[in-house]
C-alpha cells in the first residue's frame, strides 16, 4: 500500500484545517503537514457562512461581555475556561486575518466594522458583507499557498484512524481520482471534518457535510459529546433550505405571523421594538433556539403562512431600502429572488428554521485534545464546549479559528514530548484491514438496500422525532428505527464497481458517517430528560441543573446502540440563571 | 412531484469501462423551481446511482458544480429548467480533462493560482498588537470585486485563448492576483508582475471578454486583465524613459 509520512496529518481543510495547517507551518516550518480533504479547499462548507466572526474590538465592549453572552445563551452547558478562552483569543485571531488580508467590511475611517448579532449584548460581529465565511476561507486557502510545508492532498476520503499504542498513529484514505487507498503515517492527527446537517432533509448545509470526521473519531473510542443539541437556524428558503443570514434581522428585519404581527414579543422576547431599529438581544436579535422555538408554537396555533414546501413565516426586510440592502445583504437578495422568486426589497420573504449546527461533535478539551493521546479536533466536528445547549451566530466562524490554531500548537507539543510512535509492522496491518473493509463492500451482492433508500428513512426519522421539539415516545421509536437502519446498512450494495471518482462508494461511506452520528443524536437526546437550549422535551419541559447541567457523552459499541454517560461542566465565574431576552439587558 | 418533465442528455464517461464518451439520456420528472442541480440529484439517486459529478452548497457559493449546459459553462446549482427548453444537454466544463462524466481533472487551474502569489505581501509590516491596517471603503471598493471569485472555473471553459492556448494563465488566476496588487495593504506587485504581465500573462488575452460574461459572481476578469496590460504597460515606458524612477 502506497504510504504518506509526515509529522501532523490534518484531516479537513476547510476554516479549522487550513488555520492550523498555517500555525504549524508558520511556528515551525521544518514540520511536514498532510492537509487531506475530501473536497478542494475552497469547496469546503466554510464558504457558506454569511453573517460574520464574533471578536470583542469596540471600546463599549469587553471580554466580559462576550463570555457573558456567550454562556447564557448556550443555556449554561458551555465549559466557562473554554469560553474564557475563546473570547480572549477572538480578537487576535480577526485581526490576524486582516492581516493576511480578509475583505472585511469598513468604517468610513479605515477600521473595522461590527454588526449586532443574535444574542449579542454588543455590536461585536465582524463581517465581509454577507459572504463572510466565504472570504475567510478563500483568505485562508490563498494565504496557506505560500507554505511549501503543507502538502495538500484533494479529495482523498478519510476512512479509518489507525490507532496503535494507545494513540492516533494515522489513518487510511481513498483516493478519488483513482480509486486506491493510501496509509497516511503521522505522529499528530488533528480532525477538523466539519458538520453533520446532512442527516436531516431540511438543512442549509451543503452535500459534503455528512460527519465523516465525528464518525471517524467515535469509531476510534473518542466519544461524541453533547450531540442532542442540533441548532435549528430560523431563517432558511422554504424551497431549498438555503441560508438568510441573521445578519437581515441584525440590520433591522423583522418576523412576522399571516396576521403581519412580530409574533416574538408574544414568546418571551419582547416587547415590540421600534421598525428598523433593532435593539440587541430582544425580538428579532434574540437567540436561535428561542426564535425556532417561538416558529413552532406560531405554526400549531395555526398563525403561520402556507406555502407549497410547508408552513413559513414572513422575513419583512422592505423597510432597510435598496441600497442597504445591496451593500450589507446582496447575496440575501440574489437568493430569494433567485430560488424564491421574491424581491426583499419589494416583497417580505418567506422562511422557516432549517438544521443548520451541530452544537455536539468530538470530545476535546480546552487544548483541542481528544482522550486519545496525539488526536485532536476542531472547528464544527469537534465539541470543547463553547457552545453549551444552543450557539450564538457568529460564534462559529470564530471558534474554527481560534480552536484550529490551539489544535495545531498542541499536536506540535505532542510531537515534543517523544511519545512512542506505535510498532509499524502493526499499523502497516491495521491500515490493509481497512482496504479490506473498504473493498469488501465492492463484494456485496443481493442485500437489496440502496443508498438512498436508507439515507431517505435516516433522514426521515430525525425530523419526524429529533426535531426543535422532542418527546420521550418518539425519541424511542426514532432509537428503534436507526438501531435497523444501522443494521440493514451491512446490507447496501454499490451499483457502481469502478475505482475512479466513484461517488456511489463516496455516498455509501457518507452514509454510514451519518447513521452513527444519528444514532448518537437520537440516543443522547432520549436520555436527556430535560428542556435546555435547542433540546426541548414535551416530557420534560424545565431545565434540571441538579441532573443534567453535564455533557453527555456516546461512545461507540460496534453494532450495538452507543453508551451514554455524563461529565460535570465546568463553572468558574458564572452560576446558572435566567435567560432574559426581554429587552431589559439593552 | 408534479407532472411536468425535462429531458437531459449527459455526457459519460468512465475510463475504466468506456472506449470514448457517450451521451445517456434520462427523463426527470421535476418541480417549476428546479435547478440542472435538482434534476441531476434525482438520477443520482432515482435512476442511476453511476452518475459521478462534483456538489456541495447549493447557494452559488462553493464553486463545484460549473458544467457546459447546453454548450455555454455554466454553475449547475444556479441554472434553472425553467429557462430551458427541449432537452438540456449537459457536459462538463470545457477546455479541462475529463476525469470522469461531468468531474474535470482542475490540476492546471490550482497551479496556476498558487503561481500568481495570492496572497498579502505587506506594504509594511505590522505586529498584531498594533491592530488592523486601515482601509477606507473606498480603497476596499477598488478591489472588492476581484476577491468574489469562487474559483468555479466558468471562465476558462468560456475562455478561447485558454482552448488554444492551455499554457495561458487565464482569466481567474489574473483577476486573483489583481486583487491583491490592488489591495491597499499590499506591497507585493512587483513579485507578481512576472507572471501576471509576462507574454503567458494578461498579454495572451485577445479581449474577446467572455470571462466576465459567464461569471456567476460578476466578477470582471475582463477588466482586471486589461488593467494589468496598461500597468505592465506604463512599467514599460518608465523603465525605458525614465529608468532612474524604477531603481
Amino acid at each position: 500500500m502506497e504510504t504518506t509520512t509526515s509529522d501532523i496529518a490534518i484531516i479537513g481543510a476547510g476554516g479549522a484545517g487550513l488555520r492550523a495547517a498555517i500555525a504549524i507551518a508558520q511556528t515551525d516550518p521544518r514540520l511536514r503537514i498532510a492537509l487531506i480533504s475530501k473536497v478542494y479547499p475552497m469547496r469546503s462548507h466554510t464558504c457558506a457562512a454569511e453573517g460574520g466572526a464574533a471578536g470583542v474590538i469596540k471600546p463599549d465592549d469587553s471580554l466580559e461581555h462576550h463570555f457573558n453572552d456567550t454562556v447564557g445563551g448556550g443555556d449554561w452547558l458551555c465549559d466557562q475556561d473554554a469560553v474564557d478562552y475563546l473570547v480572549q483569543e477572538a480578537p487576535k485571531e480577526l485581526l490576524q486575518l486582516e492581516h493576511w488580508g480578509c475583505p472585511w467590511s469598513r468604517e468610513p475611517d479605515g477600521s473595522v466594522a461590527v454588526r449586532p448579532f443574535g444574542g449579542m449584548k454588543k455590536q461585536r460581529t465582524w463581517f465581509a458583507a454577507d459572504k463572510s465565511g466565504f472570504h475567510i476561507l478563500h483568505t485562508l486557502f490563498q494565504t496557506s499557498l505560500q507554505f511549501p510545508s503543507i502538502e495538500r492532498f484533494d479529495e482523498f476520503y478519510a476512512t479509518e484512524l489507525l490507532v496503535d499504542d494507545g494513540g492516533c498513529q494515522g489513518l487510511t484514505a481513498i483516493e478519488m481520482r483513482s480509486g486506491q487507498i493510501r496509509q497516511f503515517r503521522a505522529r499528530a492527527v488533528i480532525v477538523a471534518g466539519g458538520g453533520a446537517g446532512r442527516m436531516f432533509p431540511f438543512t442549509t448545509n451543503g452535500a459534503i457535510k455528512t460527519g465523516d470526521g465525528m464518525a471517524l473519531a467515535y469509531r476510534a473510542g473518542v466519544p461524541l459529546k453533547d450531540m442532542e443539541f442540533v441548532q435549528y437556524h430560523p431563517t432558511g428558503l422554504p424551497s431549498t433550505g438555503t441560508l438568510l443570514t441573521e445578519a437581515c434581522r441584525g440590520e433591522g428585519g423583522v418576523l412576522l405571523n399571516k396576521h403581519g404581527r412580530r409574533f416574538l414579543q408574544d414568546y418571551g422576547m419582547g416587547p415590540e421594538t421600534p421598525l428598523g431599529k433593532p435593539v440587541l438581544k430582544t425580538m428579532e436579535l434574540g437567540p436561535r433556539d428561542r426564535v425556532s422555538q417561538a416558529f413552532w408554537h406560531e405554526q400549531k396555533k395555526g398563525n403561520m403562512v402556507p406555502t407549497e414546501w410547508g408552513d413559513a413565516m414572513l422575513l419583512d426586510m422592505r423597510h432597510l431600502g435598496e441600497k442597504t440592502i445591496n451593500e450589507r445583504l446582496p447575496l440575501v437578495r440574489d437568493m430569494s429572488i433567485s430560488y424564491m422568486g421574491v424581491d426583499p426589497v419589494s416583497d417580505p420573504v418567506p422562511v422557516r428554521p432549517v438544521v443548520h449546527y451541530m452544537m455536539g461533535g468530538i470530545d476535546t478539551d480546552i487544548r483541542a485534545a481528544t482522550p486519545l493521546a496525539g488526536l485532536y479536533a476542531a472547528g464544527e466536528c469537534a465539541c470543547v464546549s463553547i457552545n453549551g445547549a444552543n450557539r450564538l451566530g457568529s460564534n462559529s466562524l470564530t471558534e474554527l479559528l481560534v480552536f484550529g490554531r490551539r489544535a495545531a500548537l498542541s499536536a506540535m507539543e505532542h510531537l515534543a514530548s517523544g511519545r512512542a510512535q506505535g510498532n509499524g509492522q502493526a499499523i502497516d496491518a491495521r491500515a490493509e484491514e481497512a482496504r479490506g473493509r473498504v473493498r469488501a463492500l465492492f463484494q456485496r451482492s443481493g442485500g437489496g438496500e440502496t443508498i438512498a433508500g436508507l439515507r431517505r428513512e435516516m433522514m426521515h426519522t430525525l425530523e419526524q422525532h429529533a426535531g426543535i421539539y422532542r418527546s420521550g415516545e418518539g425519541l424511542t421509536e426514532a432509537c428503534t428505527t436507526l438501531a435497523a437502519l444501522r443494521r440493514r446498512y451491512a446490507n447496501i450494495e454499490l451499483h457502481d464497481k469502478t475505482n475512479v471518482y466513484n461517488t456511489d462508494l463516496l455516498q455509501a461511506l457518507e452514509l454510514g458517517s451519518m447513521l452513527d452520528c444519528a444514532e448518537a443524536v437520537a440516543v443522547s437526546a432520549l436520555e436527556r430528560k430535560e428542556s435546555r437550549g435547542a433540546h426541548q422535551r414535551l416530557d420534560f419541559v424545565e431545565r434540571d441543573d441538579a441532573r443534567f447541567l453535564r455533557h453527555s457523552l456516546a461512545h461507540h459499541r460496534g453494532g450495538d446502540a452507543p453508551r451514554i454517560d455524563y461529565r460535570d461542566v465546568v463553572i468558574t465565574k458564572s452560576q446558572p440563571g435566567v435567560r432574559d431576552y426581554s429587552g431589559g439587558h439593552a | 412531484m408534479s407532472e411536468r418533465r425535462v429531458e437531459l442528455d449527459v455526457l459519460r464517461y468512465n475510463p475504466e469501462t468506456d472506449r470514448a464518451p457517450h451521451f445517456q439520456r434520462y427523463s426527470v420528472p421535476c418541480r417549476e423551481e428546479w435547478v440542472v442541480l435538482d434534476a441531476l440529484n434525482h438520477v443520482k439517486e432515482n435512476i442511476d446511482p453511476t452518475l459521478s459529478y462534483r456538489w456541495s452548497c447549493h447557494m452559488a457559493v462553493c464553486g463545484s458544480c460549473g458544467m457546459m449546459i447546453n454548450r455555454e459553462p455554466k454553475l449547475a446549482c444556479k441554472s434553472f429548467l425553467r429557462d430551458y427548453q427541449g432537452v438540456i444537454r449537459v457536459e462538463p466544463l470545457a477546455h479541462f480533462p475529463v476525469e470522469r462524466d461531468l468531474v474535470t481533472v482542475i490540476d492546471d487551474f490550482v497551479a496556476k493560482l498558487a503561481r500568481v502569489k495570492p496572497y498579502l505581501i505587506p506594504k509594511e509590516p505590522k505586529a498584531l498588537e498594533a491592530g488592523e491596517y486601515r482601509q477606507t471603503p473606498a480603497q476596499l471598493k477598488r478591489y472588492k470585486q476581484f476577491t468574489l471569485c469562487i474559483n468555479c472555473m466558468l471562465c476558462y471553459a468560456a475562455c478561447p485563448e485558454y482552448g488554444l492556448i492551455p499554457k495561458y494563465l487565464g482569466p481567474a488566476a489574473i483577476a486573483l492576483g489583481h486583487r491583491w496588487n490592488q489591495d491597499s495593504r499590499d506591497g507585493g506587485r512587483d513579485q507578481r508582475q512576472e507572471e501576471l504581465a509576462a507574454t503567458e500573462g494578461a498579454w495572451e488575452c485577445s479581449f474577446v471578454g467572455a470571462c466576465s460574461e459567464v461569471c456567476p459572481e460578476h466578477v470582471d476578469p475582463a477588466g482586471a486583465i486589461q488593467q494589468v496590460k496598461i500597468r505592465s504597460t506604463v512599467d514599460w515606458y518608465l523603465e525605458h524613459t525614465m529608468p532612474w524612477l524604477t531603481k
